[in-house]
C-alpha cells in the first residue's frame, strides 16, 4: 500500500522492510489465530485423550497402587531365593491394608487380574491369600503366608510382582507381540495357544491389501467408464456410487446380511436355479467372505472417486495420438493412459488401505469368528477383558501403521486434496 | 465365423435383435421372467452404450469394449443392487430377509407395512390405546427415542463443527498461514485414525473428567469426528475464492466482520453447507464412538440398529434401513443443487 502523506512514513521512521516484516507477522498471527479455537478444541477432545491412551500403554500401577510400601521394599530385593522376611511382612500388612479399600482400581482384585496376565491361574491365589491375610497378627509372616497357599513358596510369582510393581513397563507391549516373561526373566515367544495377537495383525494386513487389491480391479473399470462417458450419462451413473456412499454404513451392512446369509436372496436364487440343492446352501456371511464382501462394497466409492476425478483429467488425445502412430491398444493403454492415472491410483489405494485396516463395525457384526480384525481385538480388551494396557499396547501398534501411512499419503499426495462427491 | 460376426455387429441395430433372441432362449431354458430382466439388464445395457461407438470400430475393439461395458456394468450393478434390495424386502409380510413366493407373484398378501408400524409400536407401553398414543410414541418408542437423539446430536455436532471448521478452513487458505501442512494433516486426522482408537482414548479420557455416558461426551465426539469434512469442503470452495474482493472490501472500509459477512460467506456458502452435511450425516451414521462412550439414554439410530444386528433381528432393521436410504437420496440431491450452484457462482461450467 502506498501513504499519500510521506511526512507520516518519517514520522514513524522506521525502515521499508522493518515494517513489512510487522506487517507480516501481523497477518500471519491473524491466520493462526483464525486456526486456533478449532486447534484447542481438537488438543482436548481428540489428541490428548489419544496421548492418554498411548501412555495407558506403557504405564499401569495395578500393583504400586494397591501396595504402595511393598513396591518400594521389592523393587530393591536382588531376585535370589524368596525375598526376606523382612519384606514378607511389609507384604502382609500392605495387603490386609489394601483389604479394606473399596476404590475403583485400588482393590486387591485388580492386582491379582494385573499378575494374572502374566501368571495364568494366579489370580485365585491373591483373591483367597487377600481374605485370610488380616488373621495374621504377628510373625513369622513368611511361614504364615505360605501356611495360607503354597505357592508363596514359589520364587516365580516373586519375581513376577517384582517386574510389575514398576509402573511404567514394556510388559503390555511384550504380551502384544505375543511373547512372554520365562522363568529366568527372559523375553521369549509364547506358548502356541497363546500366539493371537501378531497373527491376526497378519491378517488384518493381508484382508486389507485383499480388499484393496479388489476395489483397484472393480474401481478402476467403473472410474475409466465415467470418465469417457457423455456428462448426462455419466452423472447418472454417477449416482449409482455415490447413493451406496451416502447411505448408512448399517444400512449397507444389513443389506449384506439379507443377501448373504443362508436363507438369504443369493442362495435363495441358486437353490432356485438348482445350482445348489435345498441342503447345500453356502454359507457367505459370518465368516471371512462376508467381511470381504462387505468391506468392498462399502470402500470401493472411496476408490472409484479419485480415480474418476483423475481420469477426468486426462486429455483422449494422448491416447489418439499413440493409436495413430501405430501403437497396439494395449500397449498404448500400458505406456500413455496407465502411467497418467498413477496419483488416482495410489491416492484410492492409501486411503482404502487406511480406512480398512482400522475397520471395526463390519467385521464385528458379519465377520463371525475368522473374520475379526485387529480393532475387534482392540475392542474386546477395553470393553470386555478389560485389559486395558493390553489394549491400548495393539491400539498404539495400528496407530503407528496407520500414521505412516497417513503420512506417505501427505507426501505424495497432499490430504488437501481430498474431494468428496 | 469372425467374418460373419464382424459383418453382423458391424450393423446398427443388429445386437439388440441378438440380444432379443437369447433373451426368450433364458426364458425358454429357466422358465421364468426374473431371469429374463437380470439377463438383459446385465447384457443389454452395455449393449445400449456400446452401439453409439463410431462406426470403422474392428471386432475386436468392439468385443473387448463389450466385455468392458460388462464388467462395468455389473460392478456398478453390485454397487447399487444391495442398497435398494432392502426397500422391497422391507414390506415382507412375514419375518424372513428374503422374498416369499407370494411377493415374487407380485400377490398383496405377501407385502405388509407391519415393520414400519413396528418400528413405532417397539417399545410403547399400550401402542393400541387410543388416549396418549402421541405422548407414548415420543417418551417410550425405542426408535423415536433414538431418531430424537440422532437429530438432536447430529444437528448439534454439526453446527459446532461447521462454524470452528469454516473459521479454521479461512486461516488455512490465507498465504500467510504458517504451518500450513502440519496444522491440516492434524486437523484432517479425525478422519484417518481408526475409529476404535479414537473412541478407546475419548472413553478413557472422557470417563476421567466425568462427560462419558451424557450428551456433551456424546456432541464433543462427533464434532471432532466431523471437523475433516467442513475443513476439506470448506477449503476447497475457497481455493476458487478471489481475494481481490476482500481488499476490494476492506478498501471501501468494511472491518472484519462486515467482510466475513458480506461478502466471504455468501461465496463459501454451498462449501459451508456441504461441510455441515457431510458432518450431519457423520454424527448420524457414526456407532463406533457412541458404543463406546455413550449410555442407554443417548442411544442413536445406527446404534440401536447395531444391537437390532447383533441380539433379535427382524425385518424391523430393513425398514428402519429403508428410511435412511430414502434420506440419503434426498440428501444427494441436496449436495448435488449446492454443488451446480457453487459451480455457477464461481463462474465454472456445471458439471
Amino acid at each position: 500500500m502506498t501513504t499519500a502523506n510521506p511526512s507520516i512514513d518519517q514520522a514513524t521512521a522506521l525502515p521499508l522492510k522493518e515494517k513489512l516484516a510487522r506487517t507480516t507477522a501481523i497477518q500471519r498471527r491473524r491466520a493462526f489465530l483464525l486456526t486456533l479455537p478449532l486447534v484447542l478444541f481438537l488438543l482436548i477432545s481428540f489428541v490428548f485423550p489419544i496421548g492418554q491412551m498411548l501412555f495407558n500403554s506403557i504405564h499401569n500401577n495395578k500393583v504400586s497402587g494397591v501396595v504402595p510400601e511393598f513396591t518400594t521394599a521389592i523393587q530393591k530385593w536382588d531376585g535370589q531365593g524368596l525375598p526376606s522376611e523382612e519384606i514378607f511382612e511389609i507384604f502382609v500388612k500392605d495387603l490386609a491394608k489394601a483389604k479394606k479399600v473399596r476404590e475403583v482400581g485400588r482393590k486387591v482384585g485388580n492386582m491379582a487380574t494385573r499378575i494374572n496376565y502374566e501368571m495364568p491361574g494366579s489370580r485365585s491365589l491373591f483373591t483367597k491369600s487377600g481374605r485370610k491375610v488380616g488373621k495374621i497378627k504377628q510373625g513369622p509372616y513368611k511361614e504364615a503366608l505360605i501356611k495360607i497357599d503354597k505357592d508363596w513358596a514359589d520364587p516365580q510369582v516373586w519375581l513376577t510382582l517384582q517386574r510389575a510393581s514398576y509402573d511404567i513397563s514394556p510388559a503390555f507391549y511384550i504380551a502384544a507381540m505375543d511373547m512372554k516373561y520365562n522363568e529366568a526373566g527372559e523375553i521369549v515367544k509364547a506358548d502356541e495357544l497363546y500366539q493371537i495377537y501378531l497373527n491376526n495383525f497378519g491378517k488384518t494386513l493381508w484382508l486389507a491389501t485383499l480388499i484393496t487389491l479388489i476395489c483397484v480391479v472393480l474401481a478402476y473399470p467403473v472410474a475409466y467408464l465415467l470418465s469417457v462417458l457423455p456428462l448426462r450419462q455419466s452423472n447418472l451413473l454417477m449416482i449409482m456410487v455415490l447413493l451406496p456412499f451416502w447411505t448408512s454404513l448399517l444400512v449397507r451392512t444389513t443389506a449384506w446380511i439379507a443377501i448373504l446369509q443362508t436363507e438369504g436372496v443369493i442362495n435363495d436364487l441358486l437353490v432356485y436355479f438348482g445350482v445348489i440343492g435345498e441342503d447345500g446352501r453356502i454359507q457367505m456371511i459370518y465368516n471371512q467372505t462376508g467381511t470381504i464382501i462387505a468391506m468392498v462394497h462399502i470402500l470401493l466409492p472411496f476408490m472409484i472417486l479419485p480415480l474418476y476425478s483423475v481420469m477426468k483429467t486426462i486429455q483422449p488425445t494422448y491416447m489418439r495420438a499413440a493409436l495413430s502412430m501405430g501403437s497396439k491398444p494395449f500397449y498404448a493403454y500400458r505406456r500413455v493412459y496407465l502411467p497418467q492415472t498413477i496419483p488416482g491410483l495410489a491416492a484410492g489405494t492409501l486411503l482404502v488401505f487406511i480406512l480398512a485396516i482400522g475397520y471395526y463395525i463390519t467385521p464385528a457384526l458379519v465377520g463371525g469368528q475368522d473374520g475379526l480384525l485387529i480393532s475387534n481385538l482392540i475392542a474386546y480388551h477395553i470393553q470386555k477383558s478389560l485389559n486395558w494396557s493390553l489394549g491400548a499396547a495393539l491400539g498404539t501398534m495400528l496407530l503407528v501403521v496407520v500414521m505412516l501411512l497417513y503420512w506417505v499419503y501427505n507426501r505424495l499426495i497432499g490430504i488437501d486434496k481430498l474431494k468428496f462427491g | 465365423m469372425t467374418n460373419f460376426l464382424q459383418k453382423q455387429l458391424k450393423t446398427k441395430g443388429r445386437a439388440y435383435l441378438y440380444l432379443a433372441v437369447a433373451t426368450v432362449l433364458v426364458v425358454l431354458l429357466t422358465g421364468t421372467m426374473k431371469a429374463a430382466v437380470g439377463f438383459l439388464l446385465i447384457f443389454g445395457i452395455p449393449l445400449f452404450f456400446m452401439e453409439k461407438m463410431h462406426e470403422y470400430a474392428t471386432t475386436g475393439e468392439r468385443f473387448s469394449r463389450y466385455i468392458f461395458l460388462v464388467i462395468s456394468a455389473s460392478v456398478l450393478v453390485f454397487l447399487i443392487a444391495p442398497v435398494l434390495i432392502i426397500i422391497p424386502l422391507s414390506f415382507n409380510a412375514e419375518p424372513y430377509f428374503t422374498f416369499t413366493d407370494e411377493m415374487l407373484s407380485f400377490d398383496s398378501k405377501g407385502y405388509s407395512n407391519r415393520w414400519y408400524l413396528d418400528i413405532l409400536h417397539n417399545g410403547m407401553k399400550a401402542p393400541e390405546a387410543i388416549e396418549g398414543w402421541w405422548s407414548d410414541l415420543w417418551n417410550n418408542a425405542q426408535w423415536i427415542r433414538a431418531t430424537r437423539n440422532s437429530f438432536f446430536i447430529a444437528t448439534v455436532s454439526a453446527t459446532i463443527a461447521t462454524t470452528l471448521g469454516t473459521l479454521a478452513a479461512l486461516g488455512l487458505s490465507r498465504p500467510e498461514m504458517p504451518q500450513r501442512a502440519l496444522i491440516t494433516s492434524l486437523l484432517i486426522s479425525p478422519m484417518i485414525v481408526p475409529l476404535v482408537i479414537t473412541a478407546t482414548g475419548m472413553y478413557f479420557f472422557y470417563s476421567d473428567i466425568g462427560i462419558a455416558k451424557t450428551y456433551t461426551g456424546v456432541i464433543l465426539a462427533h464434532v471432532t469426528l466431523g471437523v475433516p469434512f467442513v475443513i476439506i469442503t470448506v477449503t476447497a470452495t475457497l481455493s476458487g475464492f478471489d481475494m481481490s474482493l476482500v481488499k476490494a472490501s476492506q478498501n471501501m472500509g468494511a472491518n472484519g466482520w462486515t467482510t466475513f459477512r458480506r461478502i466471504i460467506m455468501p461465496l463459501i456458502l454451498p462449501g459451508m453447507i456441504s461441510g455441515a452435511l457431510f458432518a450431519f450425516i457423520t454424527s448420524l451414521d457414526e456407532v463406533v464412538v457412541v458404543l463406546f462412550i455413550a449410555d442407554v439414554e443417548q442411544r442413536t439410530i445406527p446404534r440401536q440398529m447395531f444391537s437390532g444386528i447383533r441380539e433379535q433381528i427382524s425385518p424391523t432393521i430393513l425398514a428402519v434401513a429403508s428410511i435412511l436410504v430414502v434420506m440419503s437420496v434426498v440428501l444427494l440431491t441436496v449436495l448435488e443443487l449446492l454443488r451446480r450452484r457453487g459451480e455457477r457462482l464461481r463462474g465454472m461450467s456445471p458439471g
